[in-house]
């Protein structure tokens, strides 16, 4: 019996990749139709505002928007907010929703992201029940935050990774009182080297805030009522009152529903280069991916806007019947206080550290190689060294050290000249 | 209120924009299905919202910041007319600002 179903692309996950995933299939000329669902009550949206300019209350959650509602009728895209999807049939190509209803679809795109780690302490569970106890992944998030956004509140911060950092140099800018309590030996431990956790860590103490590493939360303390929590307990016997907790400690990808479909999954949806599945009618893009990295020579699931882009593009591409693999180089960025981080490449493995300038200054350049090879940098308010470096770090070729730590030459000369090229006529 | 923006697209397509006077041209561009990426949201690191001003705009634009210059140098399709649109605050005065997509890097 053959199935027969009307064209009809459904996308799962109105986050940044999704929804950048169904514009993307109009400009690849799929005009058939079209829908993003979501879970979330919200158009897709930008992330990482979430703990910068937004958490600050600097804007308003419309700029959020990846577009606003008008382009979505312009472009004929149907948007299901506020639903899950709570089965893929495969067989049958149905979805079923958290309502009970179905329907059909041609081809999927699976772009359901991720969700913050949870705390596993006991006391976890009784946390979430109450009103001042918070992660911070969606606006719903932010705007029970903001509430308590004020000067003089005392915020403990737990994991010193992006978010939790991000967070705490927001919390500072409005006159919060914070700690950070990192369970690691050093803030960044994943992603960065010593070096610069050391000069985050500094950064941030001068700040204000109390950096706590190599300390884990043990248990937390709730007032009368049980509304709130009103303390947090520390390695060490510590006892910190709070006024209000937000825990960033990680993302886990969103992989149940495709592994309940039977599609391979692996530290992600497992995808190849044109982001398709081991279903040839469904791809997948975002955090929730495992995709293979020519770059890393492995495959890698990113936690990067970046990804979300360019891996929605190439599975839109896929999906209009006009592949193109994905092979980037991965990229990312992070704003603290006056400070503007912008990475490209992956550091882990890395044998040498290479510093380009002075960290006192806070302007500076680190790269990371391996056998001689760069494969990571990481540029502190160097915005133009950071252009180059990432064409530097795609040429997977090895650099000397000392010409890379050497400011009288200018980093572009190492690099060679960039192809500068006429707009096509 | 309301301006016009004469915007040609990368297959060299001629648009009329209206779009309020407010925030930035990135943001307006960013709306059309033919514009711009603009990948970290308009916080000048990534150069994805690259666009060539008309020259006879180039004076009435405040000039470049030093990470828009930074950002522009490195780009393999810079010309002189070059900006990145997150960084063009739009204006009344704007009203009939014509711009270029930039091909993507």
């Amino acid at each position: 019996m053959t199935i027969e179903t009307q064209d009809h692309i459904y996308v799962i996950g109105a986050g940044h990749a999704g929804g950048e995933l169904a514009f993307a299939l109009r400009q690849q000329g799929y005009a058939g139709p079209l829908t993003v669902i979501g879970d979330e009550g919200h158009l897709p949206y930008q992330r990482p505002p979430l703990s910068k300019a937004y958490l600050k209350g600097e804007v308003e959650t419309p700029s959020l928007y990846l577009r606003q509602p008008a382009a979505y009728e312009k472009a004929n895209i149907s948007l299901i907010l506020s639903r899950r999807v709570e089965r893929i049939d495969r067989a049958s190509k149905q979805l079923v929703f958290d309502d009970a209803r179905t329907v059909n679809y041609s081809k999927l795109a699976l772009a359901t992201g991720g969700r913050a780690r949870r705390m596993t302490i006991n006391d976890a569970a009784r946390a979430e029940r109450t009103r001042n106890f918070h992660y911070l992944r969606n606006i719903d998030d932010v705007m029970a935050i903001r509430t308590r956004f004020e000067a003089g509140q005392r915020l403990i911060v737990i994991g010193g990774g992006y978010v939790g950092l991000e967070v705490a140099a927001s919390a500072i800018a409005r006159g919060v009182q914070v700690t950070v309590l990192e369970a690691l030996p050093r803030v960044l431990a994943r992603v960065t080297a010593p070096e610069m956790s050391a000069f985050y860590e500094q950064v941030h103490r001068n700040a204000g805030v109390d950096i706590r590493t190599g300390v884990e939360v043990t248990g937390l303390d709730f007032s009368a009522d049980g509304e709130l929590v009103s303390g947090v307990h520390t390695t060490g016997g510590v006892v910190l009152p709070a006024d209000f907790v937000i825990v960033g400690i990680g993302l886990l990808p969103n992989t149940e529903l495709a592994q309940a479909a039977g599609l391979s999954v692996d530290n992600g949806i497992v995808v190849d280069e044109y982001a398709v599945t081991s279903d040839p009618d469904i791809v997948a893009a975002g955090d929730c991916t495992s995709h293979p990295s020519a770059f890393c020579g492995r495959r890698i699931r990113l936690e990067s806007v970046p990804n979300a882009v360019e891996q929605a593009r190439t599975a839109a591409a896929s999906l209009a019947g006009k592949p193109k693999s994905y092979d980037t180089v991965p990229w990312f960025w992070s704003d603290q206080y006056d400070l503007k981080l912008q990475m490209t490449g992956l550091s882990q493995g890395y044998d040498q550290f290479v510093l380009r300038g002075v960290m006192g200054n806070k302007s500076f350049t680190a790269f990371y190689l391996k056998d001689g090879r760069l494969i990571a940098c990481d540029a502190v308010n160097r915005a133009q060294e950071f252009m180059v470096a990432k064409r530097m770090v795609a040429a997977c070729k090895a650099f000397d050290p000392v010409a890379l730590a050497d400011e009288t030459v200018p980093l572009k000369t190492l690099a060679g000249p960039v192809q500068a090229a006429a707009p096509p006529a | 209120m309301s301006i016009r923006l004469n915007v040609v697209d990368r297959n060299g397509g001629e648009h009329e924009v209206d779009t309020p006077a407010e925030g930035s041209l990135m943001e307006a561009l960013r709306e059309l299905d033919y514009g711009v990426t603009a990948i970290c949201g308009g916080m000048c690191s990534c150069a994805t919202c690259h666009v060539y001003i008309a020259p006879e705009w180039g004076g009435k634009l405040p000039d470049r910041q030093s990470d828009e210059t930074d950002l522009l140098t490195e780009l393999q399709f810079r010309q002189d007319t070059s900006r990145l649109s997150c960084q063009v605050q739009l204006t009344a005065q704007l009203d009939g600002l014509r711009v270029t997509l930039a091909p993507e890097e």
